[in-house]
């Protein structure tokens, strides 16, 4: 187990590392340099800028550097301040513009996920067990609707009833006005739970839709097994039985998939977060992309690819203490 | 051994699709073709069925787009601006039968809240839907010159399905036009995607070893890195001075590149079941090329799980496409895409006043049913040599 542990942990740290190579040379890619478009600016401002500014701006941000160097540079203050290089459009460090957003966005996506399967698991063992069933014909109606609609879409219809039946300004934010600016206190995380469950729901969606088809389909499978019969032909009754067995080996697939269902997640978040315009870093990737601040761009994709890449470690070393198969390398 | 019971049990009712009572037609069963029993197979698959007929009719209004669409996508009327939608129906309000069905005229009316004159229905009026009604001159596809348009109403008044939106313009044409442009592009980005996962799923598949261990680590970094995201930031490096149709080429080429990974997986996994087919094996021992093995033995084996792998690629590109165009960093306008007529939808004050400006998606969301429900059919009749589920 440790050894395992071990192994998927140095895994991870490569590919992170790998990741944020690939990440670096994309925010490099765009043609004109920061320099130009910060001259640019400043012009328009009503400033004289010369071409000798522009240099001074280059060497000032480091751009006259080659690639290679600038991204050992990068990564050096990374790793050694938790510094992830200036915003161009803010001047100032990434980290101070969006510090507390981050943290928005990781809970975000943990509660998103906890609630996928809160909900994906028993609603699919039910599914399982209540076969063509009209509860099973309905329930897989919705989940293909789930995976179709788009969760921007969702996000939409939801403000929309919001505005219109419910008449209330909006479920857009994560705090109500008087814990708009507050230091946090219980009654601001209280608060912040109250409406984080929207975004959840909306975020959640495909990701749920798709969790229930997989543990509808494990589960009929699992069901069909002799030990299910032997089991009941003793007698044991019939829940303690499907919870304590089938269920167990039909999770299997559904706890070896949650790293891509976080990786969809991840990837739907700032887009959800842009409708509803909640205060994580969703609208701030927005921004950062119309104003071509790539650095800011780069690092909240490599934030969500850092959120993604470690749910999926945490995700295997879990499957390995729940299935003692994989754990001692029997199966894959 | 039980493994082994198990299939045995299972494999009795097997037969069961040919009833034994009709000796003709078992006979036809074991003769017939793979493809023939594909169809056979998918068929029975009634989801499938409908949503292939779904696609095929949403494909045909795509191609014949200026003929389906009462108007052109750019025609504005300065009397109906976000005008509500105009269902025909076959019953108006007084209980009375209509054929063909009728639609009501326009009259505008002072809304108490904005104190603005906005444009409603006035079921007083009614007016016949008539089929192929002569309207707007076009050029379908550029060469054939004619004005007469699937259907309309005789006497010239205006038209509008799904209503129209902030400039008067009307959503049903736009999105006639915009199906075409989003089909496209998903036809387009899922044929890159195809030929580069064929590409690199084959050569991972077939010679294995550590080819195959780099190229599935490489798939596996592209894929840890959330989509829509880096979709975003490839989209929005594309230079803002392009034109429309070179930017609409750009991020069809993106949506390509990406989508490639889940296609390389599946083709490599099964081209490695493949490979240990004692057929495959039986054709190397005999001396056949690679080449001849990879073409005569393993493609045909091979072509209905390709099929399969494609259309299940589809959806995402084009819920790509739309999430995309939805932000602003997609296909621009003038091009009209399904995404881009969603854009619009962006203010919520809109959607309150008006919520038929969101009646495209609609088409997005059956596309992608119609592609899934297909693709879940081809599935299970991609093998008809399987056991019955």
């Amino acid at each position: 187990m440790l050894r395992m542990t071990v192994t998927r942990f140095i895994t991870m740290l490569i590919t992170l590392l790998l990741v944020s190579v690939i990440v670096f040379f994309l925010v490099s890619l765009p043609p004109g340099d920061f320099a130009e478009s910060v001259a640019l600016s400043r012009t328009i401002q009503g400033e004289r800028v010369t071409e000798e500014d522009v240099a001074l701006i280059r060497i000032r941000l480091g751009l006259d550097r080659p690639l290679g160097e600038r991204y050992l540079y990068w990564m050096e203050n990374i790793i050694t301040e938790g510094d992830f290089g200036m915003s161009f459009r803010y001047m100032t460090p990434v980290t101070d513009v969006i510090g507390d957003r981050m943290g928005l966005t990781a809970l975000l996506v943990v509660v998103t996920l906890l609630f996928t399967y809160a909900i994906a698991i028993p609603v699919g063992v039910f599914s399982a067990i209540y076969q063509y069933s009209l509860a099973d014909y309905i329930i897989t109606f919705l989940g293909y609707i789930g995976l179709a609609v788009p969760n921007f879409l969702m996000a939409l219809v939801l403000l929309y009833f919001s505005v219109t039946t419910l008449d209330v300004s909006g479920v857009g934010g994560l705090f109500s006005p008087e814990y708009q600016d507050a230091p946090w206190s219980l009654g601001r995380l209280i608060d912040l739970i109250g409406h984080l469950w929207v975004p959840a729901v909306v975020l959640g969606l495909s990701a749920t839709a798709g969790g229930i088809r997989v543990m509808r389909a494990t589960m009929l499978d699992e069901l069909n097994r002799l030990y299910v019969t032997a089991a009941r032909a003793r007698g044991v009754p019939s829940r303690r039985l499907i919870w304590k067995y089938p269920v167990r080996i039909a999770l299997n697939p559904i706890v070896s998939t949650i790293g891509w269902n976080l990786r969809d997640i991840a990837s739907g978040a700032p887009i959800v977060a842009i409708v509803l315009n909640l205060p994580d870093i969703g609208p701030v990737f927005l921004q950062s992309l119309l104003d071509q601040d790539m650095f800011l761009a780069g690092t909240l994709v490599l934030y969500l690819s850092f959120l993604t890449i470690v749910g999926t470690f945490v995700s295997d070393v879990l499957l390995a203490w729940l299935d003692p198969r994989i754990r001692y390398g029997v199966v894959k | 051994m039980v493994d082994l019971l198990r299939r045995n049990r299972t494999a009795t009712p097997q037969t069961s699709p040919v009833s034994s009572r009709k000796p003709p037609r078992q006979e036809t069963f074991y003769t017939a073709s793979q493809w023939r029993l594909i169809w056979w197979r998918f068929r029975r698959h009634r989801l499938a069925v409908v949503g292939t007929t779904v696609l095929i009719i949403l494909i045909l209004m795509a191609v014949f787009a200026d003929f389906v669409a009462p108007l052109s996508p750019t025609s504005r009327s300065t009397t109906y601006v976000l005008g509500p939608p105009m269902i025909p129906v076959f019953i108006d309000d007084e209980g009375e039968f209509h054929f063909p069905p009728i639609i009501y005229g326009v009259t505008t009316e002072r809304n108490e809240e904005t104190l603005r004159r906005e444009p409603k229905l006035d079921t007083s009026v009614e007016r016949p839907l008539h089929f192929f009604v002569e309207g707007e001159p076009y050029r379908l596809w550029g060469i054939i010159e004619s004005n007469i348009h699937l259907f309309g109403t005789p006497d010239g008044e205006p038209l509008h399905l799904l209503g129209t939106d902030n400039l008067g313009r009307d959503i049903f044409s736009r999105t006639v036009f915009a199906l075409r442009v989003s089909l496209s592009v998903g036809l387009a980005g899922v044929f890159i995607s195809f030929v580069i996962g064929l590409v690199i799923g084959g050569i991972s598949g077939y010679f294995g070893g550590w080819i195959d261990f780099f190229i599935q680590r490489l798939i596996e970094l592209i894929m840890s890195i959330p989509t829509l995201p880096l979709w975003m930031t490839l989209a929005a490096i594309v230079p803002r001075d392009w034109n429309a149709l070179q930017s609409y080429f750009a991020i069809t080429i993106l949506l390509g590149l990406l989508g490639w990974t889940g296609l390389a997986r599946d083709i490599r996994s099964k081209l490695i079941s493949l490979r240990e087919e004692d057929y495959i094996v039986a054709a190397q021992l005999g001396g056949s090329s690679d080449w001849r093995i990879i073409t005569r033995h393993m493609l045909p084996a091979f072509t209905s799980y390709i099929i399969v792998a494609i259309s299940l690629a589809f959806p995402g590109i084009i819920l790509g496409e739309t999430a995309l165009s939805f932000l602003g960093f997609g296909l621009r306008p003038p091009v009209v895409s399904l995404g881009v007529l969603l854009e619009g939808g962006q203010n919520i004050r809109t959607i309150a006043q008006s919520l038929w400006v969101l009646a495209p998606t609609i088409f997005v969301i059956l596309i992608v049913l119609a592609f899934s429900f297909m693709g879940d059919g081809l599935r299970d009749a991609a093998d008809p040599y399987a056991e019955q589920r």
